[in-house]
């Protein structure tokens, strides 16, 4: 016989969970107490909603559910955000909290909060075990739920005296979950109809969204997209998916794509969109695409089909499989012209130079193509995201940002799970003053963990997104965008034993570019940026 | 346009205001909504009205079936089905009036469930439409009070929507 407690902490190990970020408190203090003697390594972090961002890094460098775990109540709401956020981008997460004890449910006592009822428009699925021998079941299906189909957050809420309770363990059974059956393959049928639609095309283009990474996709998309020579745009949670540099990636489309993206888009007379759910920031005007452009879509959720777009032909199941079975029925073909066509609008990216100003877009082409190839880039939110998502060389490292949700503060805290995921792998932060001091409080993290993770802080003492609306829709009436109170980030980073430098003059970004990618252990870059760069 | 939508879902706490949660978070609207459990006790049959356009019963469909706890859902065709809502009324019925108000109820297949010196209470069980026909034929009357249960429905015919074993 063993406790709920100890049977939750068997069920990670049983799991392969190796790292989970948290933040304890009385109410899930004997789940702490079960840890403490596992291998499964806990990292502290300084917020709860960081030990959510941090798991979802995890979760998307190690193709595995992150965990994350925190207190009743407060602790339990902290989380939030970060789930929604883990939720936005389809991101496989298991989050543990304690509750208040089952007889207290309900009388508003200290720190009580109805999590899973907060909780409920942001989670893929949610349990509160009241039946201590039910922990097992509800562990299992947890980790099945949040990793197939179309990933997301799992919520289990445990009162803290079912946590006490000693039951039989067993965790050799197989999970069936009735009311959950993911399709995987797709319906031959349709896939022979997408093929028709593809010889029939003149204009072919692929799509690729987030969900090539949520099913390992990368190789079958790119075996594809060559084989039939098909150009490929990609969302923000697609980048990456494919090299930047690959002659067959058109870049980034939507409201802050590249122009040659969005001309594809215009200019296609086949859309093929895959894991990518047509976002209103990737598809700003869906009723005209649909009008002009026969589309395709290749989604592991049904419910994303045809809910922004009108599809021709819908595809259900995974993204790695569909692409597999096309795979093994499409010819060769050459689409020289539509190539050709798309290459006069591919133009080499012409920085704007201002005397003694750094480009920060600029700064991020030369950053990404000067760093490893293998490197994750983490960005944040704001002017740095887009800066970032458009400038950022890829060749096989990673992009995380994000993308649905658009949350300030994910980049430094979901680098730490990125990093713990994947320590082999330079990790480094692109974000501004802005959402950097939304995050700040993780380097204590950082420096705990010993990370070797590099941020570099884009400073216009701005909001800068803001900014720019109020500039461009506001008539200049800037209101609530002034972060002149911000600290000195090279001062802070000291009080943490973290090395710094600070730049604002072109001629130092080589040098410090050297500093900060030869550095061991973590770096903080300052850079200094004009205050009027815009995003675009 | 109205549509009738069944769907099974496990009998367990915080199911239902899931499928509630789901409609008023995308907009969906609900004229109806009743809930029972069925003949397998782990399995609850949830009876929707929603009102909207075939793009909205997309998905309804598909938001639904997203949801873990739902089994399985299937949207009626309006032509065939059997559909009935319990509406119990209390009209003020002083000893003059007692005798129309029994004829309507007898013709209108309803029945009086109690009776006092100044009210009478029927109850009818009906379509939705029948139920608005009792309504107003009681109207006149001075109705007190109203309560219904949100329509239930099943196919015509032999097929069935059921969970697999």
């Amino acid at each position: 016989m063993i406790t709920v407690a100890q049977a939750v902490v068997r069920c990670l190990e049983a799991e392969g969970v190796s790292v989970i970020f948290g933040y304890p408190g009385a109410a899930i203090c004997p789940v702490y107490d079960a840890l403490s003697v596992s291998s499964i390594h806990h990292v502290l972090v300084r917020e709860e909603q960081n030990a959510a961002h941090a798991a979802s890094g995890f979760a998307r460098i190690s193709g595995k559910p992150g965990v994350c775990i925190a207190t009743s109540g407060p602790g339990a709401l902290n989380l939030i955000t970060g789930i929604a956020t883990a939720y936005a981008d389809s991101i496989p997460m298991v989050i543990i909290t304690g509750q208040v004890s089952t007889e207290l449910l309900g009388r508003d006592v200290f720190q009580e909060a109805d999590i899973t009822g907060a909780a409920e428009p942001f989670v893929k699925h949610s349990y509160l075990v009241k039946e201590p021998e039910r922990i097992a079941g509800v562990m299992k299906e947890a980790f099945y739920i949040a990793s197939t189909g179309r990933p997301g957050p799992v919520l289990i809420d445990i009162p803290v005296d079912v946590q006490r309770v000693k039951i039989e363990f067993d965790y050799s059974f197989d999970v069936s979950v009735r009311g959950y059956k993911p399709t995987l393959a797709g319906h031959q049928g349709q896939v022979k109809r997408m093929l028709a639609a593809l010889k029939a095309a003149q204009k072919p283009l692929i799509c690729a969204g987030g969900g090539i990474f949520s099913c390992h996709a990368q190789k079958e998309l790119r075996g594809f997209a060559e084989y039939c020579k098909i150009p490929v745009v990609t969302t923000m949670m697609g980048l990456g998916a494919i090299e930047t540099e690959h002659p067959l990636n058109f870049g980034m489309l939507g409201m802050h794509g590249q122009r040659t993206a969005n001309m594809a888009v215009h200019e296609a007379d086949l859309l093929i969109l895959i894991g990518a759910r047509v976002g209103d920031r990737a598809v700003t005007t869906p009723g005209v695409l649909e009008k002009r452009t026969k589309i395709v879509h290749i989604d592991v959720d049904p419910a994303e089909i045809g809910k922004n777009v009108d599809v021709q032909i819908p595809i259900v199941g995974d993204a790695k499989v569909i692409l597999t079975q096309l795979m093994e029925k499409a010819e060769p073909m050459d689409h020289v012209n539509w190539l050709n066509e798309l290459d006069k609008y591919k133009k080499p990216a012409v920085y704007q130079q201002t005397p003694d100003k750094i480009n920060p877009k600029e700064f991020i082409h030369t950053l990404s193509e000067r760093a490893e190839a293998d490197t994750v880039f983490v960005a944040d939110v704001g002017q740095n995201q887009i800066w970032s998502a458009a400038n950022c060389v890829l060749r096989n490292g990673r992009f995380l940002t994000s993308g649905g949700m658009g949350t300030m503060g994910y980049s430094v805290p979901a680098a730490v799970g990125a990093k713990l995921a994947s320590p082999h792998q330079p990790v480094i932060v692109t974000c501004g003053d802005g959402s950097f001091q939304m995050e700040m409080m993780e380097l204590a993290t950082i420096c705990q963990e010993k990370l070797d993770i590099k941020i570099v802080v884009m400073k216009n003492n701005r909001l800068g997104m803001v900014r720019e609306l109020q500039k461009n829709d506001y008539a200049g009436n800037y209101t609530a965008v002034f972060l002149d109170g911000g600290p000195d980030f090279g001062k802070l980073a000291a009080a943490y034993g973290i090395p710094s430098l600070s730049i604002s003059r072109p001629q130092e970004v080589d040098g410090a570019l050297e500093r900060l990618l030869s550095q061991t252990g973590p770096f903080l870059l300052e850079c200094m940026v004009d205050p009027e760069e815009s995003s675009l | 346009m109205k549509q009738t939508v069944s769907i099974l879902v496990e009998n367990h706490a915080g199911v239902l205001s899931r499928v509630s949660g789901l409609f008023s978070r995308r907009g969906f609207n609900i004229d109806s909504l009743a809930v029972g459990v069925t003949d397998d006790s782990s399995v609850s049959r949830i009876t929707i009205v929603v009102d909207g356009d075939d793009y909205m019963l997309e998905q309804v469909e598909k938001q639904l079936n997203k949801l873990i706890d739902v089994i399985k859902l299937r949207t009626l065709p309006q032509d065939e089905i059997i559909s009935r809502e319990l509406m119990l009324i209390k009209v003020t019925a002083k000893s003059d009036a007692r005798g129309d108000i029994m004829d309507i109820a007898k013709i209108m297949g309803a029945k009086i469930s109690d009776i006092t010196t100044s009210t009478m209470t029927v109850e009818i069980a009906d379509t939705a439409e029948r139920l608005q026909t009792m309504l107003d034929l009681l109207a006149p009357y001075g109705v007190k009070e109203v309560v219904r249960t949100g329509t239930i429905a099943l196919q015509r015919g032999g097929e069935s929507i059921t969970v697999q074993k």
